[in-house]
């Protein structure tokens, strides 16, 4: 885990001046994270983890902090090892 | 680092400038005097598998960013507002694609990757230009419906548009919808009158109480500016990018063949210094556009984030070198150049465009400090 909130605070740290950005603080309310950050960091986590933000996994939540983001890949990855529900 | 073409990717680029020399060229002034491009042309495209191939592929075959850059940068180079046309589509293709409910990709994903349905994409209003996070659009619910209401205006091929891409507020929030254009309380009027993309069949249009079903919900409110929109632009800036290099190399073609014919002072116009320099201004203005487009284009393959900013990069020098060499296409014409007899007025007008569309020049130099870049 914590080697995953090291890189989102490197990936993000490129676009908040390098200023400190604490695990639970809001990366939207802040400013550090405009439309064109918000795209750059989709593209970030589904590459770096290895997972596919889908249009259902659009919530504010999710993304809000550095924290949310990690427990967000954390549920999808445990999401793609669980085996598919038989009808 | 290796920097050249795959031989499928100069084969394909083959493919795409016979075409353009076929099918574009010899209409592309009638086309702009008309204000319209031919129904013949979209039905072209259609049947070469042009239209939404970013997402469906030419004919089942896969298109890399690359590709797709070589197919708009050709299309631009025979005119700017059939390339448009292509911009668009794919934009809101990988819009849907990317942010549509599986229910939505199911009802439209393949109309649209077929060009079957033509699609626009409404974010520009009346009083609402750059600043489109703060759309005045208005969507509500309604039981099982949102009700739009509100006016969009520049909207590239609305007057022919099957389906759009809308951006509006929903409970105060930047949500995007799909709006057919048979939704009750939809209409449009065309705009005439443009300086350049004149072709581009551009519409001011109406949502009055227009109702569309709850599935037609792109992405989740809120989302509809930051993520849905801000991936079409993206791709819009990437097209637009190369489209503004398919201008530069339409102007250099005109000006080698004219000055290579035109005598004044008893010697063809390219042997004069001062003509050199400006055809080596528009040479290597191509070259350095095309690269830094290929180097976005690279990144967007390997699904890098940096591929937002190098693209901003890319459309930022591609547009300015665009206009800057138009000017001295019509320059190097003379007289000949202000004249409609020869394509590079229109190749100036054109270009001026693609430093307004998808995020102006000034926007771009607001918005490029602010992404870094990384080292090359």
């Amino acid at each position: 885990m914590d080697d995953k909130k090291t890189k989102i605070r490197t990936f993000l740290a490129r676009f908040s001046r390098n200023h400190q950005i604490s695990d639970d603080a809001d990366i939207f309310a802040s400013g550090t994270v405009h439309s064109l950050v918000a795209l750059q960091l989709i593209s970030f986590i589904e590459k770096e983890f290895e997972i596919v933000v889908a249009d259902e996994d659009l919530e504010p939540e999710n993304f809000r902090s550095i924290n949310n983001i990690v427990a967000f890949i954390e549920r999808k990855a445990a999401a793609l090892l669980r085996p598919p529900v038989m009808a | 680092m290796q920097v050249e073409f795959s031989s499928q990717q100069r084969q394909q680029r083959e493919r795409f400038r016979s075409f353009v020399q076929e099918h574009i060229c010899p209409c592309a002034a009638d086309w702009d005097r008309q204000e319209a491009i031919s129904s013949e042309i979209i039905e072209q495209l259609r049947s070469h598998g042009y239209l939404g191939c970013l997402v469906s592929g030419i004919r089942g075959e896969p298109v890399d960013a690359i590709t797709y850059g070589l197919l708009t940068e050709e299309i631009a180079r025979g005119c700017s507002s059939v390339r448009s046309l292509l911009t668009v589509q794919d934009m809101v293709a990988l819009g849907i694609c990317r942010w549509g409910s599986s229910e939505l990709k199911d009802e439209f994903g393949a109309a649209i990757g077929n060009g079957e349905l033509l699609c626009g994409l409404a974010i520009s209003e009346p009083e609402t230009g750059s600043d489109a996070s703060n759309v005045k659009t208005e969507a509500r619910r309604e039981g099982d419906e949102y009700v739009l209401c509100g006016r969009k205006k520049w909207i590239t091929f609305g007057q022919i548009a099957d389906l759009l891409l809308v951006l509006a507020r929903f409970e105060d929030k930047p949500t995007a919808f799909l709006v057919p254009r048979t939704a009750p309380g939809f209409t449009r009027r065309p705009l005439k009158g443009l300086l350049g993309v004149k072709a581009s069949m551009l519409a001011e249009i109406e949502f009055n109480g227009c109702r569309i079903p709850r599935r037609y919900l792109v992405g989740k409110p809120g989302f509809g500016y930051s993520h849905v929109i801000a991936t079409t632009l993206d791709l819009g800036r990437y097209s637009v990018a190369w489209g503004a290099v398919g201008i530069i190399q339409a102007c250099l073609d005109s000006c080698l063949e004219y000055t290579a014919k035109r005598k004044q002072f008893g010697v063809e116009i390219q042997e004069h210094q001062l003509i050199r320099r400006k055809l080596t201004e528009m040479i290597a203005a191509v070259r350095a556009a095309r690269l830094l487009c290929c180097r976005a284009g690279y990144l967007r393959d390997r699904k890098d984030p940096a591929a937002v900013p190098e693209t901003l990069v890319a459309k930022y020098f591609a547009s300015k070198a665009a206009v800057r060499s138009a000017s001295d296409a019509v320059q190097l014409h003379g007289a000949n150049g202000l004249s409609d007899e020869f394509p590079v007025s229109r190749y100036l007008r054109d270009a001026k465009v693609t430093e307004i569309i998808e995020g102006s020049t000034q926007i771009q130099q607001i918005t490029i400090p602010q992404c870094p870049l990384p080292e090359l």
